[in-house]
């Protein structure tokens, strides 16, 4: 079986730091790879060559085993990569719809905006995603961390994503908003998307992700199957950068 | 806020019924307060069609430029070489009018196509001076206070040079139609213009509402809504009543009479109505609105405004974004400098100086926040008739031009003052 992404020996310096030194993760079809490792070891800064917003040095990424160019984010769009980034990466001045349309606006047959249409939507989505949501009409700098989360999640499932990224993506999140996510990875990987999760928080990872990988300063520890091993194996990948 | 789902009914001020911006209502009854003051200090003087008249065409230009600024302010730049532009603008409409035309051209004076090639020359010149302001500023990440700050010694001194210091004049009749007193479209046609815009505006309301109620959204009670029309429509019909109640005076239309060999009857009288250049400000003000609300090109202004990196990671192109927001800016300079040089009937090498600083007040006294991602277009032109009222009516009052400027930038600092305790009441700044 062909994997739906390949990224292969990616590398990425800033300035004199070796970011990611020589990178290779794969994710296959229905399945959650997470990605662990310390602060600063380089997970978003892999993630991002994926999504766009950063440009590699080096290596080579394969979507479902073909080469692509993604120079921005514009590119990995329009290869169903989606990404819930760390920053959540929102324009707080504005509401909760125009965020999640922002780049992808729904228009009339004038070529109009059509806020009305892209609310409407944004209400459907937000129904199943936090039925509690009720801050349709203010700017997003009046929305709680969580809530803010929550736009940045229902944005990256609302476009039917092949790929999905999620950095963090429960970091804000209450314990009852974070199992309704857990619950939406679970669902999202019958309906057979790959996912990539960002997350410190390794007994969720062992709980939701089929394999991990390790980083730790820019290099690859290792990448092990969940069955495989145990919490403190990877405890140890992460602090030691050792393999079991 | 509204919310069809949740079942509390929380208790509603008028504003929030109506869905006024409470923004926009201090600003207008300082406006209101302003005008009451002189009408009172200058005796009854200020408050007159003929002074409203005047106030109304000396604003145009200003006004103009200011609904480009909030573009240039909301994406956290600022463009300090609009009056340069202006006056750069200004020569070229002028060569074109006074030696191209006539006598390069051969096309003899008043010509029926010097205008509108003038018009189109000034735009595509206004339009590529700023796109490259904006390359500058966009691609090669030139701070925008630099590129301007250059631009506006540059582009003066350009308009000097293109003209050698010369007054250029008389320009075509045609293109002195938009300068203001010299080209009004009468008073029926006022009529028939504002029960357009009423039609208009009511229709857009009204089409609104239903589109709100397709998607099962809470809308305003049908009273607030009537409320609102009527208010609008009023406000319309208000203002071409007392433009058609400036009487032209009997000595000018007794010339007019007598140029088409007639003689005026006795007692007639006739309004000048709504000058051509206020029409293109009204035009201006709403196709811009237009843009910054129902465009992608506008919503992706305010996206930048609110956050730059969230908006390139949504796939924006805020670089070629910034290019045009700049040739937005520069075009309107452009028409700013068709009005401004056809009320003085030529080109002078000082038109347009010190526009710049009148052009980002009224912007920010209009509300557009210089960190970026807040301002309204109709704030900014607000903004524009706030300023002009002040001056004008100091002046009419006799108060000397050096204390005119006092209050002038005093009130500039104090309406952002006034601002910022106000959104941090609202919870709008944190
Ligand atoms: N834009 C940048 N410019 C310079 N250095 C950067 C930049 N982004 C990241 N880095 C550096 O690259 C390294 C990896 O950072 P990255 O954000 O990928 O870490 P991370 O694994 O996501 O950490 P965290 O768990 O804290 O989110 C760090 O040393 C960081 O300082
Ligand atoms: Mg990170």
């Amino acid at each position: 079986m062909t994997p739906l992404v390949e990224m292969r020996d990616i590398a990425l310096s800033f300035g004199g730091v070796k970011a990611i030194d020589h990178v290779t993760v794969d994710l296959y079809p229905g399945e959650v790879v997470g990605l662990l490792g310390h602060n600063g070891a380089g997970k978003s800064t892999l993630i991002k060559c994926l999504s766009g917003a950063y440009q590699m040095d080096s290596g080579q990424i394969f979507i479902e085993g073909q080469p692509v160019t993604i120079n921005n984010p514009r590119d990995a769009r329009a290869h169903n990569i989606e990404t819930i980034y760390q920053t959540l990466a929102l324009a707080d001045n504005l509401d909760a719809a125009s965020n999640l349309f922002l780049g992808r606006e729904l228009v009339s047959a004038g070529g109009f905006v059509d806020d009305d249409r892209m609310e409407a939507e944004t209400r459907r989505i937000m129904a199943r995603l936090n039925p509690n949501f009720r801050k349709f009409n203010v700017p997003v700098s009046a929305l709680s961390g969580g809530q803010r989360q929550s736009v940045a999640i229902a944005r990256a499932v609302y476009f039917n994503a092949k790929i999905l990224i999620m950095d963090e993506p429960t970091a804000a999140l209450g314990p009852h908003e974070t199992r309704m996510v857990a619950e939406l990875i679970a669902e999202l990987k019958r309906q057979g998307l790959g996912i990539f999760l960002i997350s410190h928080d390794i007994h969720d990872v062992m709980a939701l992700c089929d394999r991990v990988s390790v980083m730790k300063n820019g290099k690859l520890v290792g990448t092990e199957r969940v069955t495989d091993v145990t919490e403190d194996d990877i405890l140890g990948m992460i602090i030691l950068g050792k393999k079991p | 806020m509204t919310d069809t789902t949740s079942g509390e009914i929380p208790r509603k001020s008028l504003t929030q019924t109506l869905q006024l911006d409470t923004r926009l209502l201090g600003m207008i009854g300082a406006f209101v307060v302003i005008c009451l003051v002189f009408h009172v200090l200058t005796g009854q003087r200020f408050l007159t069609p003929r002074n409203i008249f005047t106030l109304t065409i000396q604003t145009v230009s200003v006004a103009i430029m200011a609904t480009g600024m909030v573009f240039v302010i909301v994406t956290r730049h600022i463009d300090l070489s609009v009056g340069s532009l202006l006056a750069v603008c200004s020569a070229v409409m002028a060569l074109v009018q006074v030696w191209v035309m006539p006598q390069l051209l051969g096309l003899g004076i008043g010509h029926p196509a010097t205008a509108p090639l003038a018009i189109l020359a000034g735009l595509v010149v206004g339009a590529s001076i700023g796109a490259f302001n904006g390359w500058l500023v966009g691609y090669l990440t030139i701070p925008a206070f630099i590129v301007t700050l250059g631009g506006l010694l540059v582009w003066r001194n350009v308009a000097w040079y293109l003209t050698s210091g010369q007054t250029l004049g008389p320009l075509d009749p045609n293109f002195q139609l938009f300068g203001g007193i010299n080209g009004t479209i009468g008073v029926t046609a006022s009529w028939i213009v504002g029960a357009l815009a009423v039609a208009a505006a009511l229709w857009f309301m009204a089409s609104a509402r239903r589109k709100k109620a397709g998607h099962g959204f809470a809308v305003k009670p049908l009273w607030a809504e009537a409320v609102m029309m009527a208010l609008v429509s009023g406000l319309i019909l208000g203002f071409v009543a007392i433009l058609n109640a400036y009487q032209v005076p009997a000595a000018r239309l007794e010339r007019v009479f007598a140029a088409r060999g007639e003689t005026m009857p006795e007692g007639y009288t006739e309004g000048y109505g709504l000058p051509i250049s206020v029409l293109v400000l009204v035009a201006v003000a709403v196709a811009m609105t237009v843009v910054a609300r129902r465009t992608r090109f506008g919503r992706y202004i305010f996206a930048t405004g609110g956050n730059p990196e969230a908006a390139a990671l949504s796939g924006i192109n805020t670089r070629l974004l910034t290019v045009k927001i700049f040739a937005l800016m520069g075009a309107l300079c452009a028409l700013s400098a068709v009005v401004a040089s056809a009320r003085a009937a030529n080109h002078a090498n000082d038109i347009g100086t010190l526009d710049e600083l009148r052009v980002i007040a009224a912007a920010v006294i209009g509300g557009t926040a210089l960190s970026g991602g807040v301002g309204t277009i109709y704030g900014a032109i607000l903004g524009a008739l706030i300023m002009q009222s002040l001056q004008s009516g100091m002046a009419m009052v006799g108060v000397e031009s050096p204390f005119q400027n006092i209050v002038v930038g005093s009130v500039l600092v104090f309406a952002v003052l006034i601002d910022i305790i106000y959104r941090k009441r609202s919870g709008a700044l944190k």
